[in-house]
């Protein structure tokens, strides 16, 4: 279990991570979800002590990560798959970071095994793609079988099939009853991954829910409709709901009452429809909505 | 043991630390090689001998320990490091250990090669090592390149860039404590309070030939043996500031 109380942390007087208090339970993979620039990764990094926060607290299982003995056989992390040297072979990095933890070096094997780079272990890290590096990362983070596993944004610049591969890893290691923690920019890659969430903006906590709640909550539903008397329908609506209209389509959007009713209140007036059709407020929508307020860097 | 074995398998698993260690051999005992082969054979003495190792060599040494930091830094290692262990004061220690134990049996091997091969090529010259200034002289290189690779790898840390760090390290030991000699009167005064100024005090042999070897014109205060505390003193010293530095440091 990881526990943040109060976290901080200021860089002068910019709040990277502002007043954050959250848990991370076990055996659940735990999506930790924001815009670029929230305070992910500088939250992480607290969390592995290689930050020191300006506030408040972070343990894993009640303890400081620098008070770990031998940490990478308690967590697993893999923050940047590029901290590797890249004169290095695979093999070789693997081995310092399995000797600096008295994890046997037998164990190497196995790690490369698990991810698929057997056939490359010999080579230097520098020549890997972006996925293989991701993986040998992953490897890095398996070395010591830890309870707790760190990811930050682990799909980045994968493939379709690298990203599958990830995904069903992290719920096989949940399954195992670990303590899994993966950030990501995209609303729609954690609502495939994690259980649970714990959503920032601005370093500050915005929510910390299951997944299936926090998308029933931000997503509402709207019922696309299309009339030639569309003035006169905006009208009967606007008793019952909230209209807008969509000047893309020339349509009516309405939130807050259901298509039939719609389509009785029409009926009742003699209006004739075009369309009437329930849409289901997307995922990314959502999110943009509740994080809106709290996004760093706008595009104007 | 642990953290000294991990320190071992990173350094030996990249490239740049064999290919200093060759160019501070070439370095080193080919500058002796040259003076050997442009000297009357029976005219060489022991104390040219050394002008390769104790300053070409000895930079190139200084390099490759800082390097041992900064590319850590460089490419974010040294936080995958301070993950695996996180009393950074142990894991840099360790770094420090091996590098400069490295860096002193390089510094013996380059001492007595320089010898040897100055002994190959001017048979007639009287190269023996027989007095403890002669011994001091020769194999002091290496106490000399352990020491300087404590510093090196000091201010490695402390400035955490390649370019950086070598700057320093080459400007400061080649250039500045030589130019601060210009200075009238004072200049040599504080001359013989420099850290490199003192290693070369170090190794001077005295003798017939005192005036062209490093260091001379310079009234030192300290004995040879204090002059190599002096430096160590303040190699240590550099070190527990960037230890301290890099505990406090977000990394």
């Amino acid at each position: 279990m990881i526990e943040a109380v109060r976290l901080q942390k200021h860089y002068g007087k910019t709040k990277a991570v502002d007043d954050l208090s959250f848990t991370v339970r076990p055996g659940r993979v735990t999506g930790f979800l924001g815009p670029n620039g929230a305070g992910k990764s500088t939250t992480m990094r607290m969390i592995l002590g290689l930050d020191t926060p300006t506030g408040g607290d972070v343990t894993i299982d009640g303890k400081h990560y620098a008070q770990l003995s031998q940490p990478l056989r308690k967590v697993g992390a893999l923050l940047d798959a590029k901290w590797v040297h890249p004169n290095r072979s695979a093999r070789s990095h693997l081995k310092w970071l399995a000797v600096s933890n008295r994890i046997p070096v037998s164990r190497v094997k196995e790690v490369l095994e698990i991810v698929g780079l057997t056939e490359v272990a010999h080579k230097n890290a520098g020549g890997f793609s972006l996925g293989m590096s991701q993986r040998l990362g992953i490897a890095g983070a398996l070395l010591g079988d830890p309870e707790v596993l760190l990811f930050d944004e682990p799909v980045n610049g994968l493939d379709p099939e690298g990203i599958l591969w990830i995904r069903q890893f992290m719920h096989r290691l949940a399954e195992e009853g670990r303590t899994v923690f993966v950030s990501s920019h995209l609303l729609s890659e954690m609502a495939q991954t994690a259980q649970d969430l714990i959503v920032i903006g601005k370093g500050q906590l915005i929510a910390q829910t299951s997944t299936e709640q926090f998308i029933a909550d931000a997503t509402q539903d709207t019922v696309r409709v299309r009339s030639p008397h569309a003035a006169k329908l905006r009208e009967i609506l606007a008793a019952h709901a909230t209209v807008t209209d969509d000047s893309v389509s020339g349509s009516l959007v309405v939130h807050g009452i259901p298509a039939q009713q719609i389509g009785e209140l029409a009926a009742e007036n003699q209006i004739v429809l075009h369309e009437l059709s329930p849409q289901r407020g997307s995922l990314e929508e959502a999110f943009m909505q509740l994080t809106k307020e709290s996004v760093e860097y706008h595009a104007h | 043991m642990t953290l000294l074995a991990v320190e071992r398998i990173k350094l030996f698993s990249t490239r740049s630390p064999y290919w200093c260690s060759a160019l501070a051999l070439v370095l080193g005992v080919g500058l002796t090689a040259i003076i050997a082969a442009s000297t009357d054979n029976g005219q060489l003495t022991l104390g040219v001998t050394q002008f390769g190792s104790s300053q070409l060599a000895l930079s190139v040494v200084l390099v490759m320990a800082a390097l041992a930091v900064t590319t850590e830094y460089r490419f974010s290692t040294i936080r995958a490091t301070f993950l695996a262990v996180p009393n950074r004061t142990s894991a840099l220690l360790a770094k420090t250990v091996v590098v400069a134990f490295i860096a002193g049996v390089l510094g013996e091997i380059i001492a007595f090669g320089s010898v040897g091969i100055a002994k190959v090529l001017s048979p007639a010259s009287d190269l023996a090592i027989n007095t403890s200034g002669e011994w001091r002289h020769v194999a002091g290189v290496g106490l000399l390149y352990g020491i300087g690779a404590i510093l090196a790898i000091a201010v490695g840390i402390l400035v955490r860039q390649t370019a950086g760090a070598v700057a320093i390290l080459l400007v400061w030991n080649m250039l500045l404590e030589q130019l601060i000699g210009i200075i009238p009167k004072a200049g040599v005064k504080i001359q013989a309070w420099l850290p490199f100024m003192n290693a070369n005090h170090f190794l001077q042999l005295g003798g017939d030939n005192a005036a062209e070897q490093a260091g001379a014109g310079i009234d030192f205060k300290l004995s040879q043996w204090g002059s190599l505390g002096y430096f160590a003193g303040v190699a240590v010293a550099l070190l527990v500031v960037a230890l301290i530095v890099a505990k406090r440091r977000d990394a």
